[in-house]
Formats: C-alpha cells, sequence, structure tokens
C-alpha cells in the first residue's frame, strides 16, 4: 500500500545505475546481468562495448523480451542461488537495484563472486540521515521510493546502511575495490560522512585473496 | 507420444496445407552408412515431408527430430479427408511457432523406424527377408548421420536450427555435437544429454513386455500376429510416463468408464476411465507401430550419453558451435528439469549462447506436444534472431 506522507528514499535512476555499471566494465568481457529484467543494460553491454552477456530472470515474459534482442537468458530465481552457473565462468556479475530483496544477500555476494571474478552492485544506504530521523521521530520504519509499501508487504526485506555493507564484505572476504556513494541521483567519488548523506552506493567488489574466506564454504557447489 | 486430438478445422490458413511423404535412398551400397558398431548398410530408404520454401542461399531450413515414436508427418494433412494432421501440426505452419511462411522445414523418420525409413521391418538387401533382429545395432549417432545426409541431399549446406523434443531433443544434441557446422541454432525440448535410470527402468519394462510375449518370435514375427499384447503393455507403461500426476487426475480422476458404481466383476478389466484409455492407447499404438523398432529405439535411446566418447559433458558439448535453447517443463518427470539444468550448466562451461526456461503446464512429458503458445513465444524468437543473425 503506497504511503506518500513518508519520507521514501530515493532510489537511483536507471539511467545512473547503468552508467555506473557500464563505466566500470572493461570492453569485451563476460557480464552475467542478474535480475536482467528485458535486458536493457545487456544490449547495451554488447552493442556499445562489445561484452558476451548473460541474462538471468525469474519472470518468463523478460526471458523472452531478452530471446527477442538476440540474447541469452536463463530463467532462474535469485533466492535459490546460481547453482547452475560454473565457477569462474565470467568476468563481471552485474546485480542493480535488487540485493535488499533476495533472502540471503550474503549467499548471493558469495555467489556473484564464485561465478565471476568481480562484481557489481548497486544498494540503498538506509543509514541516511533522514531515514534515521524518521525512526527517531516516528519509530517508523524506512520505505524506498520505487518501492514505498509497508513492512508486511515490501519486497525490500533488508535495510541495510553503507557501513553495515562494508562490514559484510570484510566478514566474508570480499573487497570492495571501488565504493561510488550516490547522492541526489550524482554518483560521487568521495563524500563526507557518506554513510549519513548518501541515497545509495554503487560497488566494485572482488574476492579477497588473502581471506581466510570462511563464509565461502556457504557456497553450493555442483 | 501421445498429442492431444485437435478439435479445430484442420484445413485453415495456418495450416501447412496438403503435404506428402517423399522417400528418397541414401548411402548406396557403393558408399554405404557405417553404424557405430561398425556394420556396414546401404542404400538406406529416408522418409520425409517438408513444408514451406527453401529460400535461394538455402539459409532458412529447419529440420524437426522426432520422438520416439513419431514419423515424418510433422505438420499439415495428407489428405482433405485426414482425421488427423502432423503430430506438431499446431507449432509448424504459416505464422505458427515454426512458421512455414519464412521457413523451410523438413522432418524425417527416423533410421530404425517403421514409417518408411530402413528399420528392423525392411527387406535386408543382402537377404531378400526382413532383417528382424538381424538390423545393426542403433545408435543416435547412426540416425543423426542419415539426417545430416538427408540435409545434405537436399541442397542445404548449414541448417538455420534443428528441433525436438525427447528423444528428438537427444538427436538435435548428438547433431551439435557430431556435425558442428551443419546447425547454426539447437532447440532442446524436454530432453536431457543422457536418459535418466529411471528412464531406462521404463523402457526395461516395456521390452520385457514384447520379448514375453509369445507371438514375438525372436522378431521373427511378421507373417503373424506379432507382439501384439506386449506391444500394447510397453505402450501403456510408457504413456504413464508421459503423464503427470496432474494430468491423470484432471483428465480422468476416480471416474468409471460406463458406470456410475463398481462392478465387482475380475471379468471387467477397464473399469475406470484411466484404464479404459490407456488400453485405447495400447490398441492404437499396435496398429501403427512396430515391435522391433520399439526395441531398437527404446535401447538406443537407453544407450545415450552425449558425453561418450569425451572426457566430460563439457568437452562434448564444446565440439558445439550452434547457440541453443533448452526448455523443460515442471510437470516432467521422465526428462526432469534438473536434466535440462545440467546440460545448460555444461553449456555455460564451455561458454556457450544458451537460453534455459522451465515452461509451467500440467501435462508432464507431452507437454511439449500440447502446451505449444508459451512454446512458440519462445522458438520464434530464438529462431528469427538466429535468422538475422545469419542474414546480417
Amino acid at each position: 500500500m503506497p504511503n506518500s506522507n513518508r519520507y521514501q528514499m530515493p532510489d537511483p535512476s536507471i539511467q545512473l545505475t547503468d552508467e555506473l555499471i557500464m563505466r566500470h566494465i572493461d570492453r569485451g568481457s563476460r557480464v552475467i546481468d542478474l535480475g536482467c529484467g528485458d535486458g536493457r543494460l545487456m544490449q547495451r553491454l554488447h552493442d556499445e562495448i562489445g561484452c558476451e552477456v548473460m541474462g538471468v530472470e525469474v519472470e518468463q515474459a523478460n526471458i523472452v523480451a531478452v530471446i527477442e534482442r538476440g540474447l541469452p537468458a536463463l530463467a532462474a530465481d535469485l533466492n535459490e542461488g546460481l547453482v547452475d552457473i560454473p565457477n569462474n565462468s565470467f568476468d563481471f556479475a552485474v546485480l542493480s537495484q535488487t540485493l535488499q530483496q533476495v533472502r540471503n544477500p550474503k549467499r548471493l555476494l558469495l555467489e556473484m563472486l564464485r561465478v565471476a571474478k568481480r562484481a557489481l552492485v548497486v544498494v540503498p544506504n538506509f543509514g541516511h540521515w533522514r531515514v534515521r530521523l524518521e525512526v527517531l521521530r516516528r519509530g517508523r520504519t524506512p520505505i524506498t521510493q520505487t518501492l514505498p509499501y509497508e513492512w508486511y508487504e515490501t519486497p525490500n526485506l533488508h535495510f541495510m546502511s553503507m557501513r553495515d555493507f562494508r562490514d559484510l564484505m570484510d566478514g566474508i572476504g570480499l573487497r570492495i575495490v571501488k565504493e561510488s556513494p550516490i547522492i541526489k541521483g550524482r554518483s560521487v567519488d568521495q563524500l563526507l560522512g557518506a554513510n549519513l548523506r548518501a541515497d545509495s552506493a554503487f560497488y566494485l567488489l572482488e574476492r579477497d585473496p588473502t581471506h581466510q574466506a570462511a563464509g565461502v564454504m556457504d557456497v553450493p557447489k555442483r | 507420444m501421445s498429442a492431444e486430438p485437435q478439435e479445430e478445422p484442420i484445413l485453415d490458413d495456418r495450416s501447412a496445407g496438403i503435404v506428402q511423404t517423399q522417400f528418397v535412398d541414401l548411402f548406396p551400397s557403393s558408399g554405404p552408412l557405417r553404424f557405430g558398431n561398425g556394420e556396414l548398410l546401404g542404400p538406406i530408404r529416408v522418409a520425409y515431408e517438408t513444408y514451406g520454401t527453401l529460400n535461394s542461399d538455402a539459409s532458412n531450413a529447419i529440420f524437426i527430430c522426432h520422438a520416439l515414436t513419431g514419423d515424418a508427418h510433422a505438420a499439415g494433412v495428407h489428405s482433405t479427408t485426414d482425421k488427423k494432421p502432423g503430430w506438431w501440426d499446431t507449432f509448424i505452419g504459416p505464422g505458427k511457432g515454426i512458421d512455414t511462411s519464412k521457413y523451410f522445414v523438413i522432418c524425417a523418420n527416423v533410421l530404425g523406424g517403421c514409417q518408411g525409413t530402413t528399420g528392423p521391418s525392411s527387406i535386408n538387401p543382402s537377404t531378400g527377408k526382413r532383417f528382424c533382429l538381424a538390423f545393426p545395432f542403433l545408435t543416435i549417432r547412426d540416425v543423426v548421420t542419415v539426417h545430416s545426409e538427408l540435409v545434405r541431399h537436399l541442397g542445404i549446406s548449414q541448417l538455420l536450427g534443428v528441433v525436438g523434443g525427447s528423444l528428438g531433443g537427444m538427436q538435435v544434441l548428438e547433431w551439435a555435437v557430431l556435425f558442428p557446422d551443419q546447425l547454426k541454432a539447437a532447440v532442446v525440448l524436454a530432453s536431457a544429454p543422457k536418459l535418466s535410470a529411471q528412464g531406462i527402468a521404463f523402457n526395461a519394462v516395456g521390452r520385457r513386455a514384447i520379448y514375453a510375449d509369445p507371438g514375438f518370435m525372436n522378431g521373427e514375427y511378421y507373417d503373424s500376429e506379432g507382439p501384439r499384447y506386449g506391444l500394447a503393455l510397453a505402450r501403456m507403461v510408457a504413456h504413464i510416463t508421459y503423464l503427470s500426476e496432474d494430468s491423470i487426475e484432471l483428465k480422468f480422476g476416480r471416474r468409471l468408464q460406463d458406470s456410475d458404481r463398481f462392478a465387482f466383476s475380475m471379468q471387467k478389466e477397464t473399469e475406470f476411465q484411466i484404464e479404459s484409455y490407456l488400453h485405447y492407447q495400447g490398441k492404437r499404438f499396435v496398429q501403427r507401430f512396430d515391435a522391433n523398432s520399439y526395441l531398437y529405439l527404446t535401447r538406443m535411446m537407453d544407450y545415450f550419453d552425449l558425453s561418450e566418447g569425451f572426457a566430460s559433458l563439457e568437452a562434448a558439448l564444446a565440439q558445439t558451435k550452434a547457440r541453443f535453447l533448452v526448455a523443460s517443463y515442471d510437470t516432467d518427470w521422465l526428462f526432469p528439469t534438473s536434466q535440462s539444468r545440467e546440460l545448460v550448466s555444461a553449456l555455460l562451461h564451455v561458454r556457450r549462447h544458451v537460453s534455459f526456461v522451465e515452461l509451467r503446464c500440467p501435462f508432464g512429458h507431452d507437454s511439449f506436444l500440447i502446451d505449444i503458445d508459451p512454446l512458440g513465444a519462445l522458438v520464434s524468437p530464438f529462431l528469427n534472431r538466429t535468422f538475422d543473425s545469419v542474414r546480417s
């Protein structure tokens, strides 16, 4: 049930996240787009920078849309991991705007970095000061602009902040190669007090080879 | 397989029209077919049909591989009085999933079959008698080798696509590995890179029913009735594997055939509707299918393992050059989704272009013959885009 009285965290625009992702992917690399939708970003990666792309989608209509573009897609539920996708079969795994919606984000992040060398994710920052204020003043859980649903029906299952996200990366042996806070619809390289001010953040991640990767053991293997 | 009876008028503007089965003798005795086991045989007669028109550069041809008991008659009708069209008529025709106004479609009866192509019931040229069980042991590789030769004979150096479900899907896979340059696209439906142990088990029961029938006479039954009870029983068992719990429940439930109360009689064998249906399927099958072919083709299916002769399934698929579309059905327990996933995973391992969908349909393994619209929605754009890529 949409609720307009409350502060709604702005989600980064598709153009912005697409641009961020495009900028960090090397020409001609192999890219898997998780939750690829109708294949919009895949098409750009393929046409503009010559990537070999693969989409993963749960909706059949979206799979058909990707096939219509002449691109490949697999039907899979991200909540069930990426069991069919072999280790290291991609250079980049992309997950734009859905990490907070999967049941087990930690597992999915590890899966992304099992199948690809690097992962690109965009995550909302529920550490934003307006979210904190909302909790403090009204005692209400945060909602986001594109998904302004109440707690009992929102697809947003997890409320993480940038600080939380960094902690998780440390804990599971993933290295943040790049962090770009997104504020008022723009991504910036540096932001003072980012965990208070950023609406969301873009991350480029890779495996930390030096880490005693306890968490990696959770990854289902074929 | 058991496509549902057609209820719409069968000759309309979306029909492939009136078609004829054609015959060609390939592999002349001077250049016979070498079977997987080394035996030589020639000539091989092949029954096939075509729909649509081959374009000037022969780039629009699609080959349809039929399943275990299918035939070359995939679409259209043989005459205006035909009661039933081809077995995949809902899928193949002008404006259909495989659009014959755009593509030239070929379907051939498999080697070892009994609907026009050389098989165990054919006359052995060296003895002048029917082969019976002297027919060479058959593999899917042999079947595909004959298909492949037919395509060359038709003047087509590369197919746009090869499409098949079930045993037909196995042929598609074998083709993509064996003759990688002969196809641009491979469509594998309700199939697997090898038959599961469960599948072998059901085939074993079917074969036992045939062997145990006194009419079988070691396969030399052509002058008599033949193992009609055994063959019917084989079909009844197999038919169950093509359905699903849901589809049987939906279609028949516990309903009785011609009464609303039990007969309490051991003489009445077809009391439930499902019983009557299976008996009918068995009886009808005996009229159209040869027991020896059934033995050869089910054994061929049991033996099929795409990875054979390679270090792994991945190594086999590394030979392929086609792009793949793989689809399974959620209620198919004969060729479960897990087997399609295994195939997709191996294709990804060797970095092939592959799309995969598990379709939802209550009709079990037979879904690929029945639930045509969602299938067309996938296959049609897949072939169209492949066609665009060939032409650009």
